[in-house]
């Protein structure tokens, strides 16, 4: 099955969420900046709330399931501004004691 | 009528008990110091009184005594049998007339506790004119007991210092007063005694006959810290489960061969009296079926067997049975089950009666308070031996009876000679009781059912008398030894002549053939059934009895005058005491004076109380019109005659305002000249009144109202015909036959000069000795010094049975404590020993090696295992990452190789 060949459809959506929650991941993985690892974080949630909009689109089937996915992604966003607000908070707190946001560096929890 | 005597009874002895509860609850808080508990107590004896006192007139109202005294003839003494009940008319002598009679009785269920197969536990009643008789003796005794132990006990009200107990430290005990108590114990103690008199089985005479032992127990142990006290509680508890156990034994050989506990005949299911005297054989004694049979059990069981064997089966083997019942009964059998239940329940009533082998706690019972002394141990429990005697009477066989008849007579001649030299006037009434209850017992066994009884119930009235009396004087004088008193005459007036009264009383005291105190119709009576039978049977042992019973009259009347002069004649001995004395509060005496009115009419014809109040009346306006009484005038218009038509209540008024002349004018000499007039004229009053009354009653007819008349309405059936053992040959006569024409100057005549001859010479032997000191008591104890010494030391019973039954007990305690201690502890340390050492072993191999070891291996894997997953918790944000990208994945291969949709189902 050819995407670009095919007309616009779900699988298409996900592909394009797929490729954000990769490269999200990626980011995560191997930023060591921590507003990076955020950023991360962030690609994550809108790969997967993109996922939940074309699930909850009519593309999926005829008699659409109203505006669940929508409304799900709207949580979604309004947890990731929290999530945000948060972390950032931590981050500024971070930098405050360590002079530093490298991700490697908070190990003072490890076993 | 039955259903109206029953619960006015009923009602009667349930006051006390709801009295008992409320003081026990709220004792002391009534009023101060619980002084309102002796005021509830005696309300509710006084309330039972008067119920008992109007059942007996609605008694009388039904059933009017029938002339039994037949020395006296009566023409007219017939019409009064009018009820259907009372048919027997009295003018037959013949034994058939009698014997075809049974008692009027009211018997009946209050409730039913259980049905046990045949037999029906319930809570009865038995009612004749017995029990009224009681009734009002027991209420009336214990009212006035109470009223007077308001008086008596008025010192616990306070914080007492009892200077009998000496502590450690030397001091005397101090403790808070115990009122209450005290009548909430005479409250389950009426409750109890008139429980016992009502009790229609024998299964509720049991447990109020133990409960009557336990209020003594209380009573006897009322001062607790006393050692003499408690002992003597613990002896009095003691020596009577001796004889409760005989009691048992009786009682169970009558239920397994009766099958039944009642008395008398409810719903038609036969009670007791009409198994052992059934009506078919004329009310004479017969061996019950049940009583045949189990003596006869080898033939019982061999006919059983045979017809259970055989194909007739156990009917017919019972009907076979039933057919040689007769047989068996003619041949002996079963006989000694009739005899060892009469001697069982015997056993019983000599132990509460304190009867010869069992004498020995009611001297000592004397560490009560002097009102427990004259209600329990006097007037009313120990009677309470009597009465079941009495009770019981139908089901003793002669044999039975002629070891009452021993019993009794060996009581009464020890207890009257140790009376003789005991010095602690209580004790001196005590013995005295214990005498008298031996001449109850010597009468009922001779067959004097009638005469027995009546004594129970004059000796009640005379000796809780003398007891009160006694208890004023020691009141008075602090002291029970009568070497410390003498001269209390002018001290004491009221109680002085009261229990001169009691004392006449109980010696017997009376013009023969004409008319006497109480004693002298109930000992009279004794005699004369104890000669009747010395006269029926010739044996020397018949007439033991009577000689016992007649040295016994003389040596009452001697130690009782012995006592009363002592205490009132003579010179003060001790002066301390003797200026100390007073004379008691009103509270104390009033009813003296009233007991002392029984004490002399208890046994009178009704009719001839009522003829005598004519020349005291008489004789009452003349003197306050001449002023016989000018000097002690003062308080005489206040003491209104009740209309009680009682020549007592005229003699009661007297005493009254004869004390009121000793308090007022106490230090007017005029006062002490004129009271020996006064006295003369009130003694010259009664004797008058007597005299004049006596003859009243031989001209005019009587009205046949007198205890004698009325106990004999309650005579056992068959009991009024001769009766001769199957092993002692002897006949008891009936006791109507001392009463016949042609007996009267062979039995009648004879006893009543012996009676006679008794009392004075008692009295003018003890006048003698101890009054007018024409004979040195201290020279004829050294005449017959091995007497005194026999007597003194109480014949050496306490010591006997010291030596007999309590040393040996130490002796075997001290051996089985050795062996206890010696032995048993040995073996028990070591065992101890050979087990804590096993432990320490085993706590070494079992806790310490295997199950410590086991915990331990399981934290030791526990704290590896923690340590393995520490080295995950690397800390580095990035590996976290990492581990959640590759945990997804795996998910995801997971479920993509391996879910189907059927998983899902």
């Amino acid at each position: 099955m050819n995407l670009i060949t095919e007309p616009i459809s779900v699988s298409h959506y996900l592909a394009v969420g797929a490729l954000l929650f990769v490269t999200g991941v990626v980011c995560m993985a191997t930023k060591r900046n921590a507003i990076g690892v955020l950023m991360g974080v962030e690609l994550v949630l809108n790969g997967a709330n993109l996922n939940f909009v074309a699930f909850g689109s009519e593309l999926l089937r005829a008699t659409n399931l109203g505006l669940d996915g929508q409304l799900m992604a709207m949580f979604v966003i309004v947890l990731a501004a929290a999530e945000a607000a948060v972390a950032l908070a931590i981050a500024l707190n971070f930098y405050n004691n360590h002079s530093t946001i490298d991700v490697d560096r908070a190990d003072d929890l490890r076993g | 009528m039955d259903y109206l005597l029953s619960v006015l009874l009923g009602a009667a002895v349930l006051l006390p008990l709801c009295s008992f509860f409320l003081i026990l609850l709220f004792g002391p808080r009534m009023g101060k110091s619980g002084e309102f508990a002796a005021y509830l107590a005696a309300g509710a004896i006084v309330c039972a009184g008067l119920l008992s006192f109007t059942s007996l007139a609605f008694w009388l109202g039904h059933h009017w005594p029938a002339d039994s005294s037949h020395h006296v003839a009566h023409a007219d003494g017939d019409k009064h049998g009018h009820d259907s009940h009372a048919a027997a008319k009295h003018d037959e002598h013949g034994a058939a007339a009698h014997a075809a009679e049974v008692p009027i009785n009211y018997t009946g269920n209050y409730w039913v506790l259980g049905k046990f197969g045949k037999l029906n536990v319930t809570i009865s009643y038995y009612i004749d004119a017995l029990t009224l008789i009681m009734f009002c003796m027991v209420t009336l005794i214990a009212s006035c007991i109470h009223f007077y132990a308001i008086g008596y006990m008025h010192d616990e009200l306070h914080d007492i210092t009892d200077h009998e107990v000496t502590l450690r430290d030397g001091s005397h005990l101090h403790r808070p007063g115990r009122f209450p108590r005290f009548f909430q114990y005479l409250s389950l103690f009426c409750f109890s005694m008139l429980g016992l008199v009502l009790a229609g089985n024998i299964a509720m005479v049991f447990v109020f006959w133990e409960l009557v032992g336990a209020c003594s127990y209380f009573l006897i142990g009322f001062y607790v810290e006393r050692k003499s006290a408690s002992t003597a509680a613990n002896k009095a508890f003691i020596v009577n489960r001796v004889g409760d156990f005989g009691m048992i034994i009786g009682l169970m050989a009558l239920w397994s061969c009766l099958g039944t506990f009642a008395f008398g005949d409810i719903d038609d299911v036969p009670g007791i009296f009409s198994q052992v005297r059934p009506a078919s054989n004329h009310h004479a004694l017969l061996v019950p079926d049940g009583m045949v049979q189990a003596g006869a059990r080898d033939h019982t069981a061999r006919i059983i067997r045979e017809h259970v064997a055989s194909d007739a089966g156990l009917d017919a083997g019972k009907s076979e049975l039933s057919s040689q019942t007769q047989q068996f009964r003619e041949e002996g059998f079963g006989y000694w089950l009739l005899v060892v239940a009469g001697i069982g329940i015997f056993c019983g009533c000599v132990g509460k009666s304190a009867q010869f082998p069992l004498h020995v706690w009611l001297p000592d019972a004397m560490e009560g308070p002097t009102p427990v002394s004259a209600l329990v141990h006097s007037a009313t429990m120990v009677a309470a031996g009597v009465y079941l005697v009495g009770r019981f009477f139908p089901v003793f066989a002669p044999e039975t009876l002629l070891v009452i008849a021993t019993t009794g007579c060996i009581t009464l001649f020890i207890a009257a000679t140790i009376a003789i030299t005991a010095n602690d006037i209580k004790r001196v009434l005590a013995y005295s009781t214990v005498s008298q209850l031996g001449y109850m017992m010597l009468s009922l066994g001779v067959g004097g059912w009638v005469a027995g009884l009546m004594h129970l119930i004059t000796h009640a009235f005379f000796k809780s008398l003398l007891f009160m009396c006694s208890g004023s004087v020691i009141h008075a004088v602090h002291t029970n030894d009568m070497r410390k008193m003498g001269g209390l005459l002018s001290k004491m007036p009221v109680t002085a002549i009261t229990m001169l009264i009691g004392c006449l009383a109980i010696a017997g005291v009376g013009v023969p053939f004409v008319i006497g105190f109480s004693g002298y119709y109930s000992k009279d009576a004794i005699l004369e059934q104890a000669f009747s039978l010395s006269l029926n049977n010739s044996s020397a042992y018949a007439s033991i009895f009577f000689l016992a019973a007649a040295g016994g009259a003389a040596i009452t009347s001697f130690y009782m005058f012995r006592m009363w002069h002592m205490t009132f004649m003579g010179k003060p001995r001790d002066q301390h005491a003797y200026d100390h004395a007073h004379e008691s509060p009103p509270v104390m005496y009033m009813p003296l004076v009233l007991l002392s009115v029984f004490a002399i009419s208890v046994a009178w014809d009704f009719t001839l109380i009522g003829y005598g109040i004519v020349p005291v009346a008489f004789l009452l306006v003349q003197g306050a019109k001449r002023g016989w009484f000018k000097q002690s005038s003062g308080g005489h218009g206040d003491h209104g005659h009740d209309a009680h038509g009682h020549d007592s209540h005229d003699d009661h008024g007297h005493d009254k305002h004869d004390s009121h002349a000793l308090t007022v004018h106490h230090d007017d000499h005029g006062a002490a000249c004129c009271e020996p007039m006064c006295m003369k004229t009130i003694i010259a009053m009664l004797v008058a009144s007597l005299v004049v009354g006596a003859a009243l009653s031989f001209v005019l007819p009587t009205c046949n109202l007198s205890l004698r008349n009325l106990l004999e309405q309650a005579r056992p059936a068959g009991t009024a015909a001769d009766m001769t053992g199957s092993w002692v040959k002897w006949t008891w006569p009936n006791e109507h036959t001392a009463h016949l024409a042609e007996n009267h100057s062979r039995i009648v005549v004879p006893m009543t000069l012996l009676a006679t001859l008794t009392w004075i010479g008692g009295i003018s032997l003890a006048s003698c000795m101890y009054w007018l000191g024409y004979l040195n008591p201290e020279d004829v104890r050294r005449q017959f010094a091995w007497v005194y010494r026999l007597l003194i030391n109480k014949w050496w019973f306490d010591e006997l049975y010291d030596w007999v039954f309590v040393r040996p007990t130490h002796v075997i305690a001290r051996v089985v404590s050795g062996f206890d201690r010696n032995w048993l502890d040995w073996i028990i340390d070591n065992v101890a020993n050979v087990t804590r050492i096993f432990a320490v072993l085993w706590e070494r191999i079992a806790d310490q090696t295997i199950v410590d070891g086991f915990v331990n291996l399981l934290a030791g894997w526990t704290y590896s295992l923690g340590l393995m997953l520490r080295e995950v918790q690397t800390g580095k944000l990035r590996q976290y990452v990492m581990f959640i990208v590759i945990g997804a994945i795996a998910i995801f291969v997971l479920v993509s190789f391996f879910w189907n949709p059927t998983l899902a189902k």
